[in-house]
């Protein structure tokens, strides 16, 4: 019974933090798998609009991005829609050398896979997105994602 | 003799990791990507014919610069537009002004009426691409939920738990039939 009294007598052990960088690095990996790599700066506006019926893009690595909306910095820029491909402003007609280029950066074995993700603020008109489109087409990039947000599906009465 | 290695401090392993930790939070996204997926035609060929599709198998959906809804000739609102498109789609009652049916042979289904409608979609150069995406989302909804549908009666299960096979065989059973028209200028060009 002695020994008992003998413990409690002390002041509280401190708490280990020894697995703390163990837990961190957990956290880390996590990460670290379920997270991709911001790959660019985006310059226009992003609002893409709501949708109920959408699918995932399952492969990452086969989607190739054009951002369309008003450029945040409309005083420099003005308010008129623009494209944006890769870091900078770029013209409808870009469009088919950044498509090559996409294509060029992929295996061969992948090149028919290749999504073309449009991911467009949902104030923009159609006018610039028909546009794209059509030089999509005549590039023969037909595998097209029109990007939205998720917005909770309508209950069934 | 062994002599004894005075132990590294880990105490600023933690620090380490954090450092690590909040660089890849700041770096990475998580967002998934996530959209209506859609497949643009070919460009037009200006040799070949235009296909004669009959008028009753066409669904016309007109969107005009100030989104608003023309469907079937008639001013048409977008609440109503998921139930019109599965009603011309699936034609329950067989009805002379709905598309007409052609009988396939299907596996696992077996010989079942597909439907010859074709949903026409065309807009403006000045409608709104949230509107767009509205029509295209609610377009959507209606051959999918024609498709559960099937699939509930057939298999019991929602569409999107049926293995390849039978999502093949539904796909085929009710197509995704939305075809958008070639871009025209009317209506003012901005």
């Amino acid at each position: 019974m002695a020994r008992f009294k003998k413990e409690k007598s002390g002041e509280l052990p401190a708490i280990s933090t020894a697995s703390m960088p163990d837990i961190i690095f957990m956290l880390l990996f996590f990460f670290m798998v379920t997270t991709t790599m911001r790959e660019v700066t985006l310059k226009v506006r992003n609002k893409m609009p709501e949708a109920t019926e959408v699918q995932k893009l399952e492969k990452k690595a086969l989607v190739s991005f054009i951002y369309i909306g008003p450029p945040i910095q409309s005083k420099l820029y003005g308010t008129e829609s623009r494209i944006q491909l890769n870091d900078s402003f770029r013209t409808v007609a870009d469009i088919a050398e950044f498509i090559y280029t996409e294509r060029e950066a992929r295996v061969e074995a992948d090149r028919p896979l290749l999504t073309t993700s449009l991911k467009v603020d949902q104030e923009v008109k159609m006018g610039v997105v028909t546009d794209v489109k059509q030089e999509l087409r005549k590039v023969g990039a037909f595998k097209i994602n029109y990007s939205t947000r998720k917005k909770a599906a309508k209950t069934l009465e | 003799m062994a002599r004894k290695v005075p132990e590294i401090n880990a105490g600023s392993m933690a620090d380490i990791s954090f450092l690590l930790l909040i660089f890849f939070l700041v770096t990475t996204t998580m967002d998934v990507d996530s959209g209506i997926v859609r497949r643009l035609p070919p460009p037009p060929d200006p040799t070949a014919d235009i296909p004669e599709v009959k008028e009753r198998n066409i669904f016309n959906v007109l969107v005009n610069k100030s989104d608003r809804l023309f469907v079937e000739g008639r001013w048409g609102d977008i609440s109503n537009l998921r139930a019109e498109a599965k009603e011309f789609l699936a034609n329950p009652n067989n009805r002379e002004d709905l598309p007409e049916k052609k009988f396939e042979v299907i596996p696992y289904l077996g010989e079942y009426p597909v439907s010859r409608g074709i949903i026409s979609l065309k807009n403006d150069r000045g409608t709104s691409y949230n509107m767009y995406i509205q029509v295209q989302n609610e377009l959507t909804a209606a051959v999918n939920e024609l498709r559960d549908e099937l699939s509930r009666q057939k298999f019991g299960v929602k569409f999107s738990e049926l293995s390849q096979d039978y999502t093949d065989a539904i796909q085929k059973a009710i197509p995704m039939s939305i075809s958008e028209a070639e871009p025209e200028d009317i209506g003012g060009t901005k």
